[in-house]
């Protein structure tokens, strides 16, 4: 009944149903079957999502689990006082900035030469051979990966013989913290170089063909092709990609180089994820640790929000 | 005429001596990347049949074949492991019953987000992209799993992970690209929404389905972090965990694995079981890869036009 009249009044235009509450309800009366099929995820949200996110304020107290959340007792900003002025906090930023950096510096470009190198090879079947080699390794597991750094780079692994042909003194590599970054990095681009290359060959096979032709009867060689034509026609695609590797700089995963470090590193592989890790969950020190993944996790916004609000005006490409 | 204008193209290439060089390079450096990729790879399954005593004595070496004797036994003790056993029961007890859950939360949700017209879709849009912004972190997020008394239980490595909002965005997509139309007449002829949902637009978008579901089993079969806090109890370990607790210690738990092998020989045979080990982990995704590799890539061009 009152929906009809509802219906009725809008129809004619009379103001108090056209409230935003009453079209509401009427939204809900109508759509409730489309409402009542988002439900759980509303509830997965709210519970493994924003729950923890209240869960953060322990980093303003001094929790402990008998007292709970709730009643554990304020203490300010002591813990990220404790931190910012903790032996730690330089070097946790100094490596979580060189990984994050080198990563970027080598990881990104590889897979884009990659991608440029493969579309050169003409024979399509070597061609698809290389592709599915070499896109094969993004599906191993991690564990799997790093215990075959390990096995490889021990003293007497295959790579570090390999090496020392070449005159590198036998060790083993993850024993020293000048050779972690370097391995974590070229691990990487090993690991995901062919995967991601994939995006750039997607955008290479929308250039139109016509404009290789125009360039060649204008003379242009191979090589300048490749500068006028194929890489302004894969710039979008990299300014894209860039923004979004960019927005990750402070976020270095925990998983990997838990898998690869050791205390007798540290002092290169330790970053602010992994300090979270070990403090929080293998010392208990909740409420720190916390503290430190929220800096951590503030700074990272900051960051995605910066490269978002550049980019948007630099090349008019945008995430939001 | 494309083709055409490919030849015509490529017969101007090929005249240039230079470039002729730089595609004999790139040939080569192709053949390399092939090399550099597959040979770790193909090391552990050869070194993984070796003599570990043998192995030992050629350690550091490349490796063509496995070095003679042959020997099972790596295998044997892997798989005589109670749990290396467990560990593939765990896990696929995550990877089917996660992937499922999975897949109907996510296309539940990107049906409902995917409708025209619903008035708290921006309000729930909002809502649900907040969280791939901002997250509880580390901490809160195992207090949370503590609270929920999830801690020690299997769920532990399901629910908190139910939906992926990049793959549910990329569903809602794949949603949303179905034809007005053809929703508009069921919707006339009295269909319900979970009837347009799986009559209609679940059978249009099997490719993306197809995609979702291998990016998320994958994910829960390469999974080890998770199980590594919430579990406790050794039997209930994912497959994962379990190999990283092995491949992590110097000489693997080694009563459990090595039975009746002499102390000198236990030291050779660990390496030899972490080959093993790595094989037999490894080899189901290589084996299902190369058949799946077109949905896999098919997975990213869709999540390319979404970005």
């Amino acid at each position: 009944m009152t929906t009809k009249f509802q219906t009725a009044a809008s129809e004619s235009g009379l103001g108090k149903s056209n409230s935003l509450l009453a079209r509401l309800g009427r939204d809900i009366r109508k759509n409730y079957g489309a409402y009542l099929l988002i439900l759980p995820a509303i509830l997965y949200y709210t519970i493994f999502c924003y729950k923890p996110m209240y869960g953060i304020i322990i980093a303003f107290k001094d929790f402990s689990p008998g007292k709970g959340i709730f009643g554990s007792p304020w203490v300010g900003l002591k813990h990220f006082e404790a931190f910012f002025s903790s032996y730690y906090f330089w070097r946790l930023l100094k490596n979580t900035l060189s990984i994050s950096l080198t990563s970027i510096v080598f990881g990104f470009p590889a897979p884009i030469i990659f991608a440029l190198l493969l579309n050169e090879i003409r024979n399509m079947k070597f061609k698809r051979v290389v592709q599915t080699v070499t896109y094969m390794p993004h599906f191993i597991s991690l564990v799997v990966i790093c215990s075959l750094i390990k096995l490889f780079t021990a003293e007497d692994g295959i790579i570090t013989s390999l090496l020392s042909v070449v005159g590198f003194e036998p060790v083993t590599m993850l024993s020293k913290s000048r050779y972690f970054v370097p391995l974590y990095v070229i691990s990487g681009i090993w690991q995901e170089v062919g995967w991601g290359s994939i995006i750039y060959l997607s955008a290479l096979t929308a250039i139109d063909p016509g404009l290789y032709e125009a360039a060649t009867i204008d003379g242009a060689t191979r090589w300048q092709q490749t500068l006028h034509v194929t890489l302004p026609g894969i710039t979008s695609t990299i300014i894209i990609m860039l923004i979004l590797r960019m927005g990750s700089v402070m976020s270095v995963g925990y998983e990997k180089i838990i898998l690869l470090y050791n205390e007798g590193i540290f002092e290169t592989a330790d970053v602010i994820s992994t300090f979270v890790y070990r403090k929080g969950l293998q010392q208990f020190q909740w409420s720190y640790s916390t503290a430190v993944g929220l800096f951590n996790s503030v700074i990272n916004f900051a960051i995605v929000f910066a490269v978002n609000q550049i980019s948007r005006r630099v090349s008019e490409v945008s995430l939001w | 005429m494309v083709a055409g204008k490919g030849n015509f193209h490529m017969s101007k290439i090929k005249t240039t001596p230079g470039y002729r060089i730089f595609t004999i390079l790139n040939t080569i450096f192709m053949l390399l990347m092939i090399v550099i990729t597959a040979y770790p790879l193909y090391y552990c399954v050869a070194a993984s049949f070796s003599n570990p005593t043998q192995l030992t004595l050629n350690a550091g070496k490349l490796l063509l074949w496995p070095v003679e004797p042959y020997t099972m036994s790596a295998y044997q003790k892997v798989f005589s492991h109670s749990l290396f056993l467990s560990g593939w029961t765990n896990t696929l007890f995550v990877l089917v019953i996660g992937t499922v859950i999975n897949m109907v939360m996510t296309i539940l949700t990107a049906y409902t987000l995917s409708r025209r017209g619903l008035m708290l879709n921006t309000p729930i849009t909002v809502f649900i992209v907040i969280t791939m912004y901002f997250s509880g972190g580390l901490v809160p997020g195992y207090l949370n799993i503590k609270s929920l008394g999830l801690i020690d239980s299997l769920w532990s490595l399901i629910l908190p992970g139910a939906i992926s909002t990049y793959n549910m965005i990329i569903m809602k997509t794949a949603f949303a690209s179905v034809p007005d139309s053809l929703v508009e007449s069921a919707q006339l002829d009295g269909a319900k929404h979970i009837t347009i949902l799986t009559q209609i637009l679940v059978p249009l978008s099997v490719p993306t389905i197809a995609v979702l579901i291998l990016y998320y089993g994958v994910g829960h079969w390469n999974a080890w972090f998770a199980a590594s806090i919430y579990l406790q109890t050794n039997s209930k370990f994912p497959l994962q965990l379990v190999m990283r607790n092995i491949l992590n210690s110097a000489n693997v738990n080694v009563n459990e694995m090595m039975g009746d092998v002499g102390v000198e020989d236990q030291a050779r045979y660990v390496e030899l079981i972490k080959y093993a080990l790595i094989v037999v982990s490894t080899v189901p995704i290589l084996i299902l890869y190369p058949f799946l590799q077109r949905y896999f890539v098919k997975g990213v061009m869709i999540g390319a036009i979404k970005g």
